[in-house]
């Protein structure tokens, strides 16, 4: 294990145990955005240039933005006041340390880990796009069709629906005689 | 002769890495490239300040800054001594670890950005094989420290800053790629240093140059996207006409509002320095990088032609900034994505049958129809059908 690979991974995962532990959501968002960062310098550390910028372009510039929007448009990002530990976590350490547990026994017992390490292969941001082009152009073209229905989903839920109940629901709004008990009546 | 002094910063930092012990090397070698580069686009940033103040004022027919200095020249060292000692102010309820980091998180993917420009022949810092997914990925950090600060101040004025500047950045990034993928179609490499040398002379058959380099903004898709680029890359940079998220007259300065002394200087120069970022990867992707423009001015030194071509764009920033309004928030964004939008998606084809019609004349024609025709028909459409004549004013008798 190198250097450059421990400090990579101490940071790594005290990012994405802050992201878990901090009080205020926002700054949760942000720990998670050092712990993207972290991964995307392991992938780089490992000569795969494009995946780590890659990572760095979708996950840093995009996904994180995202989630803070999302924060800030659901709860305001207010902190909470009560612990925000659950009464069960000395349970859920426990089964969270069993699961490492068997994973790492596993993967140190596997025949894979054992087997011998082939020579490194100059994967080149060429290489991926003629692969992506020739051999996984159907994946491809599945993961385009998926992501282009999800824009077209999300762009009609945030469309402005133009309903006529609406729209005489927004003008009586508008009117003074709103207050009055007959036109009360009359809307329900 | 002009080959020396062409590679004289390549010469002088061999010369100064021999005075140095084997295993120091590739640390002072590193020193070596960061140092300069620092200091070259700090002195650029001050001398940009100057130029940006008095050309506006030249635009606003005033004088400027005259008071510092013969002309005004020293007016960024008195700015700077400003910045420095002025007291540094945090909000109260300012949330203190978050404010503090904004800054410093906006300038270092700025800095950077810097990394993989070639500022001459043999003068990459370094030479990555993706290079240009570098530039945009490390530039995408930027957004969440804009986010950072707006958030972290408390202040309604920043956190709208914040979401406008977000808005407009996450929505200019598309066409920003987009119009940047035609190079790296053509040339098929993400490296900077090989899309410059793809733009070189054509070598004649008697060893001599062609008269103009194969820029790629003397093709029909190239200017497209160079123009694409440009746009785009200022809204990257918030300049005006896209500079909603600071726009003083309605939310005082956006983000950036809560900061003071230094740290608001810090802003300020992540500003420009992106802007020098831009210029160099338009220069570089569109405008033949460190090449020069005319066969016989060859003998002028690479390193001098890329600067040159950063510090035109420089003035071409200055002068939109001092001659276009400030658009508003619904027209960029329609502007955005109905209009670059479409447009890059289009060159991407024009820049593909470029490739595939091969030589000749009948390329041309089909590429500049293929962007002629739906650039007006988008621009029709993105004014919803509006017919739009001469203003008419009326003056008091």
């Amino acid at each position: 294990m190198s250097l450059p690979f421990a400090i990579i991974a101490v940071l790594t995962i005290a990012a994405a145990v802050a992201a878990m532990n901090l009080r205020n959501l926002v700054h949760c968002a942000l720990a998670l955005t050092v712990a993207f960062a972290g991964l995307a310098a392991a992938y780089l550390q490992l000569d795969a240039q494009f995946v780590g910028f890659a990572q760095i372009l979708v996950y840093v510039g995009a996904v994180a933005i995202l989630i803070v929007f999302a924060i800030l448009l659901t709860r305001g990002g207010d902190t909470p006041q009560q612990s925000i530990f659950s009464s069960s976590w000395l349970a859920g350490a426990a089964v969270a340390v069993v699961v490492f547990g068997v994973l790492a026994w596993t993967v140190v017992n596997s025949a894979a880990s054992r087997r011998e390490l082939p020579p490194q292969p100059e994967a080149t941001v060429k290489q991926i796009g003629d692969a992506l082009m020739t051999k996984f152009v159907l994946p491809l073209e599945v993961v385009g069709l998926l992501l282009t229905a999800a824009l077209i989903g999300a762009v009609i839920i945030a469309m402005k629906e133009d309903r006529p109940e609406l729209r005489n629901h927004a003008s009586k709004n508008g009117t003074k005689a709103e207050t009055s008990g007959q036109i009360v009546n009359r809307k329900s | 002769m002009t080959e020396a002094i062409d590679q004289l910063f390549v010469s002088l930092k061999r010369w100064i890495e021999g005075f140095f012990p084997e295993p120091w090397r590739s640390t002072i070698s590193i020193v070596l490239i960061v140092v300069p580069i620092l200091v070259m686009f700090g002195t650029l940033f001050a001398v940009a300040t100057i130029l940006e103040r008095k050309g506006l004022g030249r635009i606003q027919n005033r004088y400027g800054p005259n008071r510092v200095g013969p002309f005004g020249v020293l007016q960024p060292v008195a700015d700077g001594i400003k910045a420095l000692i002025k007291e540094d102010v945090v909000p109260y309820r300012a949330d203190k670890v978050v404010h503090f980091l904004a800054p410093i998180a906006l300038l270092v993917p700025v800095l950077l950005t810097f990394a993989v420009l070639p500022y001459g022949r043999n003068m990459v810092p370094v030479d990555l094989n993706a290079g240009v997914l570098y530039f945009f990925a490390v530039g995408a950090g930027t957004e969440l420290a804009v986010f950072m600060a707006g958030w972290s101040s408390r202040n309604k004025y920043s956190l709208l800053g914040a979401m406008r500047a977000i808005a407009q950045m996450l929505s200019y990034e598309v066409p920003l790629i987009l119009s940047a993928v035609t190079v790296v179609m053509i040339v098929g490499s993400l490296s900077t240093v090989k899309i410059v040398q793809a733009q070189d002379f054509t070598v004649r058959a008697d060893g001599s140059l062609g008269l103009f380099p194969n820029w790629f903004v003397f093709t029909p898709w190239g200017l497209a996207g160079f123009i694409l680029f440009t746009i785009a890359g200022i809204a990257e940079s918030n300049r005006t006409p896209f500079d909603l998220p600071e726009g003083e007259s309605e939310i005082v300065a956006g983000y950036f509002l809560e900061y003071s002394g230094f740290k608001f200087a810090l802003f300020f120069m992540a500003e420009y320095f992106e802007m020098f970022a831009v210029s160099g990867m338009a220069a570089t992707l569109f405008l033949g990088g460190y090449g020069a423009p005319l066969s016989w001015l060859t003998w002028i030194p690479t390193w001098f032609w890329f600067m040159a071509k950063v510090v035109a764009f420089l003035a071409l920033f200055i002068w939109l900034r001092g001659t276009l309004p400030r658009l508003r928030v619904d027209q960029l964004m329609n502007f955005a994505w109905k209009f670059m939008l479409p447009m890059t998606l289009i060159n991407l084809v024009a820049a593909a049958i470029w490739h595939f019609m091969g030589p000749g004349l009948a390329r041309w024609f089909v590429c500049a129809a293929l962007l002629i025709v739906p650039y007006f028909w988008l621009a029709h459409g993105l004014g919803f059908g509006k017919r739009l004549t001469k203003r008419t004013y009326r003056y008091a008798e």
